[in-house]
């Protein structure tokens, strides 16, 4: 959301909230002897990162090492910037099945919850982040569930430990919305779905035209609410992307219309088919967020699903963004499978670059976060990982871990249990702390 | 863009224990006697009504050499051989002879491992493309429903079996679904095209039945009951005290044939069956304690648990496990999606295997159900990191002759060794790297799958004209 500035003068805009810095590391660390994968340029065969104050502050082949620097010698290992799941609930859903714990989906009114800010209920205490953390994922993208017309705002966090307002990058960066379920919308057909959707612009443009006769109550009737039209105003006026969920072609197809139509900008998340219409997204510019373990007709919107769909619409030019539609669960427990999804996209096409993008540069540029995360150069948030290998590889290990600056080594709770259980029957003594 | 992970979690199976004194005692009727079918015969119980028609496909000896071969029975042979036959594996080895007549195929730098073997699927009972229509794996009206039978729901068109094929899979146990403490029966199949499911029916396989522990059947039976797990337990327990009662009657009639025969009752069939040893229990269970009661229940009524399913905690019991010969069917890394799987870890599997037990990676998911070798590659990475060795030669196990021995079939299946069906597959790399896909498929000697030929590669009668591909092939 390159915009996002703007918005803090617009009355009728939501306030983008830029997180508060979290305490980082201050002192000086020195990656050196890795191949460092940059993504933003070309990788570095023995290159050195230079951190400082939970910033990278050099990366090259010839980087001045000062006295001070802590040097970590990362030869034979493989250095990437942490990796970017970009659907995820971590941190708003920690139990699935109970209620209490979760808050990624908003009840709205009459199928709208636009002005749902996601990461304002944020559970920055979540036990889910440490183990994405711990393989190297250190940023996610937090989306809402459901199947509302339009669910709700979505944002990007650093997996730090601290705050929500520590965690924050930026929110929101997307509107959700979906055309693919008018079931789910409470509504009877998909035209009727998209109907809905025009009527909830054209009714959001009304409001902010007419904010004085509506404080007095002199306009006609509106779709939504007050807060959620509000809501609405920087989709409408392209300074907001709205994230479309859309899995079936001829959905991607309306979705693209309504884009277009009301000059909005979009991203398609889900996309089973979208690589039948792969030459008008990449026309469009309109990147798409999917998956590449899921083959499966699994309904009469995705009946098209194939594994080859990210890399297809790669070669068409279409920005990809790599997130989980396998079924493992790489919204919530499993984040950290988002390497497999990039490894697996790998095997069915997609280069090996193109899938390192998918899940760092990529989203940050989407989402309008490239000045911070997904790529390792000057001025960026030290989210650095050392990798034993290649790391989409099972048996490659996250060895180190950095998230604005600061190391990560800590045991999460999997971990805990594993050593509390490793020796049968448990010791009866309560487990000494490591 | 949702996880299908809350919708899959719903289908969970169901387990039982095991003392290891139950004997295995003669079904109720011979395996080839049938009940009479002529006009006024009186039905018998017999333990094959609907019998496999399962015949292997044509095909001729075949060799593939040069290659590396993960036997599952040993260590991995590095550019060997193995020779298949008439529907049998006849040789495995660095060298091997090759019969007249025999396809010779050049594996470099490929990978031969056994068919994959699958102890927890829903394919056919919840078919895609989904919906109440196709939603066939859960008789949710009694909190037991021993009567029913897993392969009365199967639909051989579901889409999902040529695709557990293009993974690997050529072997699959079809459960019903965890809703109701006692669930029915299951079904072993081969992942092979047929009209009917007869057609896929494993012949000679046992039968398994599911039981179901936790939260599943107290959510569903709320309103009724159970609504707790200790209106569970007394469910489990009241269903095997009739059927004790059950299996006398009958055991008594058939060993005498006086009178009248005893009237019949479908779900006491099946569990006098099962109090027998004739059909194997396969146990969803969550909690290490719940694991802990359900194998004093079996011990209390004298049957055994053939496995317990996801077992997110088996690894607090696991020495439980192996004591008493129990398999553990898991997941690598499912946990949190419900208050009894929250205390899932990714090195479960490791840790189970290293107590002793027989341990599987299984699926319960139509999707991961594809990449079972991946599964199985993360389950070992997770162990390493915890410190326990695992190796290839193990982890291939997890995933073929373990699973194979769960379904009581590891006698002809599950590993690379003469004699053995000849069910492989030929991985285009290492099957533990995430860039490896199965190239081609063989059941039975047959080559049912091949990546490289759109013409073998099996289409259900549903995805004519309705599923498009990249390559534009809709034949």
């Amino acid at each position: 959301m390159r915009h996002t500035h703007h918005l803090l003068g617009c009355a009728g805009a939501l306030l983008a909230i830029a997180g508060s810095a979290a305490p980082a590391a201050s002192q000086t660390i020195a990656i050196t002897g890795g191949k460092v994968y940059p993504v933003s340029s070309a990788p570095i065969e023995n290159g050195i990162v230079l951190i400082r104050d939970g910033k990278v502050v050099a990366v090259g082949a010839n980087v001045t090492i000062p006295a001070d620097a802590q040097r970590i010698d990362a030869s034979g290992k493989w250095v990437t910037p942490g990796l970017i799941n970009s659907a995820t609930q971590l941190g708003l859903s920690e139990v699935g099945q109970v209620q209490d714990t979760r808050d990624d989906r908003a009840r709205g009114r009459d199928n709208v919850a636009a002005s749902f800010a996601s990461w304002e209920g944020l559970n920055s205490m979540s036990v889910l982040i440490a183990p994405a953390r711990r393989e190297g994922i250190t940023s996610v993208a937090i989306v809402p569930s459901g199947q509302h017309l339009v669910s709700g705002q979505a944002a990007m966090l650093n997996l730090v430990d601290g705050m929500p307002s520590d965690m924050l990058i930026r929110g929101p960066i997307a509107m959700v919305a979906q055309v693919q379920s008018p079931g789910g919308a409470g509504l009877g057909a998909r035209g009727e779905l998209i109907v809905r959707l025009r009527e909830l612009i054209e009714d959001t443009r009304a409001f902010a035209r007419n904010r004085a006769a509506f404080e007095r109550a002199e306009t006609r009737d509106y779709s939504a609410s007050r807060l959620d039209l509000q809501a609405m105003i920087p989709v409408v006026e392209g300074r907001l992307p709205l994230l479309i969920a859309a899995d079936k072609a001829t959905d991607i197809d309306a979705a693209l219309r309504i884009a277009r139509e009301n000059n909005l900008r979009i991203f398609i998340g889900g996309g089973a088919e979208a690589w039948m219409i792969a030459d008008k997204l990449a026309a469009a510019r309109v990147p798409v967020l999917t998956g590449a373990m899921n083959n499966i007709p699994g309904g009469f919107t995705t009946l098209g699903q194939t594994q080859e769909n990210a890399a297809i619409l790669r070669r068409a030019g279409v920005q990809v963004i790599t997130i989980g539609n396998g079924g493992g669960d790489e919204e919530t427990f499993n984040v950290r499978n988002i390497k497999v999804e990039a490894g697996n996209a790998i095997a069915y096409g997609m280069s090996w670059d193109d899938a390192l993008r998918s899940v760092t540069l990529t989203p940050a540029e989407v989402f309008g976060v490239a000045d911070r995360v997904g790529s390792l150069q000057a001025g960026r948030d030290a989210n650095v990982v050392i990798w034993s290998g290649d790391p989409f590889e099972f048996a490659t290990v996250a060895e180190r871990v950095f998230v604005r600056g600061r190391e990560y080594r800590e045991l999460d709770r999997q971990e805990l249990l594993t050593e509390r259980y490793k020796l049968l029957p448990p010791s009866k003594a309560m487990p000494a702390r490591r | 863009m949702k996880s299908h992970f809350a919708s899959v979690a719903v289908l969970m199976v169901i387990g039982a224990c095991a003392p290891a004194k139950t004997q295995q005692t003669p079904p109720v009727a011979p395996k080839d006697s049938v009940s009479p079918t002529g006009l006024g015969a009186v039905s018998l119980p017999n333990s094959d009504p609907f019998p496999s028609t399962y015949t292997r496909f044509p095909s001729g000896p075949l060799v593939i050499r040069n290659v590396n071969l993960m036997t599952a029975a040993g260590p991995t042979i590095r550019n060997g051989m193995i020779s298949i036959s008439d529907g049998k594996i006849v040789e495995v080895g660095p060298t091997v002879a090759i019969p007249a007549g025999a396809t010779v195929i050049d594996g470099a730098g490929k990978y031969v491992t056994p068919g994959i073997v699958d102890t927890h699927s829903h394919i056919g009972v919840y078919a895609a493309p989904g919906g109440q229509a196709l939603s066939d794996g859960n008789e949710a009206t009694n909190p037991v429903t021993a009567h029913v039978w897993a392969e009365h729901s199967v639909w051989p068109q579901d889409p999902q079996f040529p695709r557990d094929l293009q993974g690997g899979v050529t072997t699959m146990q079809v459960l019903p679904g965890s809703a109701n403490l006692i669930g029915g029966r299951s079904v072993v199949l081969k992942t092979v095209p047929s009209r009917t499911v007869q057609g896929m029916k494993f012949p000679g396989a046992k039968y398994g039945m599911k039981m179901a522990c936790g939260e599943n059947p107290k959510r569903v039976y709320a309103s009724r009951g159970p609504s707790t797990r200790m209106g569970n337990v007394a469910g489990y327990r009241a269903a095997w005290i009739q059927a004790e009662a059950y299996r006398r009657r009958w055991d008594k009639w058939n060993k005498d044939k006086k009178g009248d025969p005893p009237g019949r009752d479908l779900g006491q069939e099946t569990l006098a069956e099962v109090l027998r040893g004739n059909i194997l229990i396969h146990n969803h269970c969550y909690r290490a304690d719940e694991m802990a009661q359900m194998i004093d229940i079996a011990k209390e009524f004298g049957y055994k648990i053939r496995a317990f399913h996801h077992g997110v905690e088996a690894y607090k019991v696991a020495d439980l496990l192996a004591r008493d010969s129990i398999g553990g069917s898991l997941w690598s890394d499912w946990g949190s999606f419900k208050m009894e799987a929250i205390d899932g870890v990714k090195a479960n599997i490791a840790l189970v295997h290293a107590a002793g037990a027989n341990v599987a990676v299984h699926s319960d998911d139509a999707s991961g159900s594809q990449r079972l070798n991946q599964e199985a590659a993360k389950a070992m990475a997770a162990g390493i990191a915890a410190g326990i060795p695992i190796t290839e030669d193990v982890a291939i196990r997890w995933i073929t002759r373990n699973p194979a021995w769960q379904l009581g079939l590891d006698d002809r299946i599950g590993s690379l060794e003469a004699g053995k069906n000849a069910d492989i597959v030929l991985w285009s790399a290492n099957p533990f790297s995430v860039y490896s896909k199965p190239e081609k498929v063989w059941v039975d000697g047959a080559m049912l799958y091949d990546r490289s030929d759109p013409r073998q590669q099996w289409r259900t009668d549903f995805e004519l004209g309705f599923v498009r591909t990249p390559a534009g092939i809709n034949r």
